[in-house]
């Protein structure tokens, strides 16, 4: 019988140690602003090419359009995603998933876990795999992906990718019903903290930023000036002249593919998309994040022949 | 006779594949072993969420050995043609045997196929069909190029019979085949070895597997249906989720749980669809109040706890799902009373299609044509035209944001809270109807006024813009929504001219896209002379409008009578004729009749020398003939009469070709001069007497028995009477009677349409 976590950040911590312990890499979240931790490089980037790879970390992620100034229950604008992915998937993949809600306190003898179909696709990533939800008594608690494309390429090996949400997971294992309830660090410590403690107020700022009061021709201005950044980027000569080295930017260039990605996902909020437009800029990051791809698999780090 | 067992272990195979697979893996293997030359006595596939197995019985042991002689070129022939015939045969030169024929001396190869041992033929067959598996979508793992539909872990391939089991030796991609399997993933997760199917089966069940899907489904639909019965409740029937949901577990275990007090109040279908869509979860009915009080979960999980856990969990779920469900009713309840103004509203910003407007185009569109259609279906035109503004109004709630498959229900609901009319509420609900041939078609007036509207609509627009079915391809429905046209029509005998009424709307329909348009329109300085002529109003030099109403935009392109083609680019509006659009339009109503009347055994010939008729866009009238004519050429009469039509037809068709001139002066009886063209002067008269008033009355029946009655005449006219007689004057008088004969048969029905029958 696994023990039980008694906050927040023990799961996390308890996540970290059990993948770390299954040879992953413990990576820090990217510094950027990202709708899903599939954005970080670490997975976009990292899935692509032939290189062998184990990574795992937190990600902060924003979703401007689920804002409900904290009130609701389950839905936030930003929120944490614990992310794996291990390139090529290993064969025993399920068990190594399984032993992680184990570790967090999940026995697997008293729930009834169950693998359900759910493909996933990004349009803006131009990516997609095969794979389930999760699901923990029902509970939807994981998406559990074997990546086949990434930015229009085919994935060779391919990488397995979980991702837990981790305020859902951990209200159901620390019996909490609303998430601003939830303990944040230990309940018994000097200063006990909630989740609405650290984040109720921020929730009601950005809902009202991003609903009412982010300047949207700013907005608009900045996707272009990303759109074209990016492409700029990719477009300058490999050989550099200062270190005679040859440096492909793939790195820089996606930084400009989520940050314009991120920026529509505010204009979506705003209510200034259609629904025609929305595909035409979907199109437009995907377009970015192809390029970027392009680039990625031209690198050392993307498989290519050093 | 061996028999043959193959399990494919993998992760979880989708639900909704799983039966399919079975079925595909059976075909492939046993048409792979029979066109290896083998044969077995029967065959079944079964489907677990992590397996799919096939037992195969009564297998021969091995192929039988063929040989076969192949006759050959001439001894001396070109090297070329030598080398072809080597080739084809697949044996060198050296092996051919030189016979002596007719011609002389000619090359024969001999081939021998020797009989292969069963598992040699099975390895090939089932790496052929793991590798060529047709699943629906199908991935890659790992570092391997092998696609399965989730990893492939084991295979077990065993041919036993009495004398013991074998492994059947193959290696697909790594895999190689064995004689073990494993069992529930948490219950029995370690391996062991099966000596046959039966020994599979049990060992299986013993390890919490139970391999037939229709077990599982009949086990969990006879537990549920216990335990709500021990509680007075009964569990709402649902095939399909039963079916997915036994295709989730290998273990199924049944557990009933309660609906939180605080939602008791939803409607029932709320409940159903919120926890069948998303948990998967059967819902429970108390058989007195017809309410949803409980839900039925299926754990693939038995736990110490007896399922408390796992239920408690799901519970919590589901409330909070509820909650949700909750949330948006009583935000859809406020606006709802309030008149649903807002949603109204709101669909003005919902692009229905981008060169058909908006939603609320559509529904100010459906409101007009409602009313109009509303007098030939018995509905009341106001309560028509108040049905079609609030049917769509739900697209706007949040519950149908959250659960689209409750359109219409949902507006039901909100249209009697909002204190609207029981028919108008109705009409919310069934104005969709009907959607497929066999869905119920709705009988109230007014859903039947809204629901013509609705996809007389549709036709219409997507019609206007150049958006026809062509072949297989029919992206929107436009084939389903001619049908359900044709099925509200029929279903109601209703008498609806439908050109008249597809000329009307294409009408209404420019007016309503262009008169929308008309700021933007006023906007734009690129617009040049031709497309203000067609299109809309003239804007002169000096900014003011010369108005042409939109009647005067129809009565220009109405008068052109064609299809003009011609891009407006500010609107992209093909603009077509109504009368263009009308016609063809109604040509696709009676394709899709005949059809619909093909099916219920009425033949298209029949139809169409009905559609010959005046009156065809009443498809009511339409029917109702074809019915009639189809009755009396079914009769001895009629199928005679339609010969002597035919001769008649034929007789006179000849000699005004020949004549050049057209029969259709009154014949004269004081020419006639036998007694059988007397007595079809007489007869003529007398179904003429008949048929007319019967055709002005519309009462096809009489009319045909009347034009049936003339068979006796006509054939005895035909057996004693030449119509080309010498004396020209006879002769005349003759080819006139026959175009009596002619002129009453074809006010009944095109009989020239009728094929022959032998």
């Amino acid at each position: 019988m696994a023990d039980k976590p008694r906050s927040f950040q023990e799961i996390i911590l308890r996540l970290q140690t059990y993948w770390a312990s299954k040879g992953c890499a413990i990576l820090q979240p990217y510094d950027m602003e990202v709708g899903a931790g599939t954005f970080h490089p670490a997975t976009t980037l990292r899935a692509l090419g032939s290189n062998h790879w184990a990574a795992a970390y937190v990600q902060p992620s924003r979703r401007p359009t689920d804002g409900r100034y904290g009130e609701n229950p389950n839905r936030l604008q930003h929120y944490y995603q614990y992310q794996v992915l291990i390139k090529p998937s290993p064969p025993d993949l399920q068990d190594l998933y399984l032993g992680s809600l184990e570790a967090i306190g999940i026995d697997a003898a008293m729930h009834d876990i169950r693998f359900v179909e759910d493909d996933w696709e990004s349009p803006t990533l131009g990516a997609w795999g095969l794979g389930w939800e999760v699901w923990c008594d029902g509970m939807e608690v994981s998406q559990f992906t074997y990546f086949q494309q990434v930015g229009g390429h085919d994935c060779k090996p391919v990488s397995g990718e979980l991702t837990y949400g981790l305020e859902r997971l951990a209200m159901y294992v620390l019996n909490v019903d609303h998430v601003m309830d939830m303990p944040f660090n230990d309940p018994q410590t000097q200063i006990p903290l909630t989740y609405g403690d650290i984040f109720k107020q921020t929730e009601q700022e950005y809902a009202r930023w991003n609903f009412d009061i982010a300047d949207t021709d700013v907005l608009l201005q900045h996707f272009v000036d990303a759109e074209a950044e990016c492409q700029r980027i990719l477009d300058a000569p490999v050989d550099d002249p200062k270190t005679g080295l040859k440096i492909i930017m793939a790195h820089p260039a996606y930084d400009q593919c989520i940050k314009a990605s991120h920026v529509f996902n505010l204009l979506d909020a705003r209510g200034v998309i259609s629904v025609t437009e929305r595909q035409a800029y979907i199109g437009r990051v995907r377009a970015l994040a192809k390029a970027c791809a392009d680039a990625f698999v031209q690198t050392e780090a993307g498989g290519a022949a050093a | 006779m061996p028999d043959l067992l193959i399990e494919l272990f993998s992760e979880e195979i989708p639900a909704r594949m799983q039966t399919r697979a079975a079925d595909d893996l059976r075909k492939l293997v046993t048409d792979g072993l029979v066109e290896a030359g083998l044969t077995y006595a029967g065959a079944a596939g079964f489907s677990t969420p992590r397996r799919l197995t096939l037992s195969l019985d009564g297998l021969t042991a091995e192929s039988k050995a063929v040989r076969e002689e192949r006759k050959g070129p001439k001894v001396g022939a070109p090297d070329k043609a030598i080398e072809g015939f080597l080739r084809g045969a697949g044996v060198a030169r050296d092996d051919l045997e030189v016979r002596d024929d007719k011609k002389g001396q000619v090359y024969f190869a001999v081939i021998e196929k020797p009989g292969r041992l069963a598992a040699d033929i099975i390895a090939e067959v089932l790496e052929k069909s793991v590798r060529n598996f047709p699943w629906p979508k199908s991935m890659r793992w790992g570092t391997g190029s092998l696609k399965w539909v989730r990893p492939l872990h084991s295979i077990l391939c065993i041919l036993s019979d009495e004398a013991g089991t074998e492994v059947v030796p193959l290696d697909v991609d790594g895999i190689t085949s064995g004689n073990t399997t494993r069992g529930h993933r948490f219950l029995a997760p370690n391996s062991f070895s099966v000596a046959s199917f039966d020994d599979y089966e049990a060992k299986l069940k013993r390890a919490n597997v139970v391999l037939r899907a229709d077990e599982r489904a009949e086990a969990i639909w006879n537990e549920a249906t216990t335990q709500a019965f021990a509680l007075g409740l009964e569990v709402v029937e649902d095939r399909g989720l039963l079916a997915e949901v036994a295709g989730l577990v290998e273990w199924p275990v049944v557990l009933l749980g309660r609906i939180d007090d605080d939602f008791l109040g939803l409607p029932p279908e709320v409940l159903q669809t919120s926890m069948k869509e998303h948990q998967k979860f059967f819902s429970v009915r108390n058989p007195k109040t017809g309410r949803i009080e409980r839900f039925v979960t299926v754990a693939n999980m038995e736990t110490a706890d007896n399922g408390a856990t796992i239920l408690a969990g799901n519970q919590k779920v589901l409330s909070a799902r509820l909650a949700d469900a909750k949330f948006f009713w009583e935000n859809d309840l406020r606006v709802a009373k309030a008149g649903m103004e807002p949603w109204l509203e709101s669909l003005s910003n919902v692009t229905f299609h981008n060169k058909l407007g908006s939603q609320k185009d559509r529904i100010e569109r459906i409101a007009a044509l409602a009313r109009e259609v509303a007098p030939s279906v018995g509905a009341d035109p106001d309560l028509a035209e108040q049905a079609a503004r609030v049917a769509k109004a739900d697209l706007s709630s949040e519950m149908v944001y959250e659960f689209p498959e409750l359109q219409g229900l949902m507006g039901r609901y909100y249209a009697a809270e909002a204190g609207l009319p029981a028919d108008v509420a109705a009409a919310c609900e069934e104005h969709y109807s009907p959607l497929g041939p066999s869905d119920d078609v709705p009988t109230a007036p007014v859903s039947v006024a809204v629901a013509l509207a609705d996809k007389i609509d549709t036709l219409t627009g997507f019609w206007a813009i150049d958006e026809k079915p062509t072949g297989s391809k029919d992206p929107f429905a436009l084939r389903r929504a001619a049908l359900g046209v044709i099925r509200l029509v029929l279903d109601g005998k209703s008498s609806v001219k439908l050109d008249e009424v597809v000329q009307f709307h294409s009408r209404a329909l420019y007016a309503s896209l262009v008169l929308n348009d008309r700021a933007s329109v006023l906007n734009d300085s690129t617009l040049d002379e031709e497309h203000w002529i067609l299109g809309a109003n003239k804007a002169m030099p000096d900014g003011t409008i010369l108005a042409l109403s939109v009647p005067e935009i129809f009565e220009r392109v109405d008068a052109l009578n064609v299809s003009l083609s011609r891009d407006l680019d500010w609107q992209a509006i093909r603009i077509t004729s109504a009368k263009v659009i009308a016609k063809e339009l109604l040509s696709f109503f009676h394709d899709r009749l005949k059809v619909f009347l093909r099916d219920k055994g009425i033949r298209h010939d029949i139809i169409d020398a009905c559609i010959a008729m005046p009156g065809n866009d009443d498809l009511t009238l339409l029917v109702k003939r074809a019915e009639a004519l189809a009755e009396t050429l079914a009769t001895d009469d009629g199928e005679n009469l339609l010969q002597g039509f035919k001769r008649a037809n034929n007789i006179l068709s000849q000699a005004e070709e020949k004549d050049g001139v057209e029969y259709s002066y009154g014949a004269d009886i004081k020419f006639a001069e036998h007694d059988a063209e007397k007595a079809l002067f007489a007869a003529l008269d007398a179904a003429d007497a008949k048929i007319v008033p019967a055709m002005e009355a519309e009462d096809f029946s009489t009319a045909m028995t009347a034009m049936a009655a003339l068979r006796g005449p006509i054939d005895a006219f035909f057996t004693d009477v030449q119509v080309n007689a010498d004396s020209q004057v006879l002769r005349r008088n003759r080819l006139n009677l026959l175009s009596r004969i002619r002129n009453i048969c074809l006010s009944v029905a095109d009989l020239t349409k009728i094929e022959g029958t032998s």
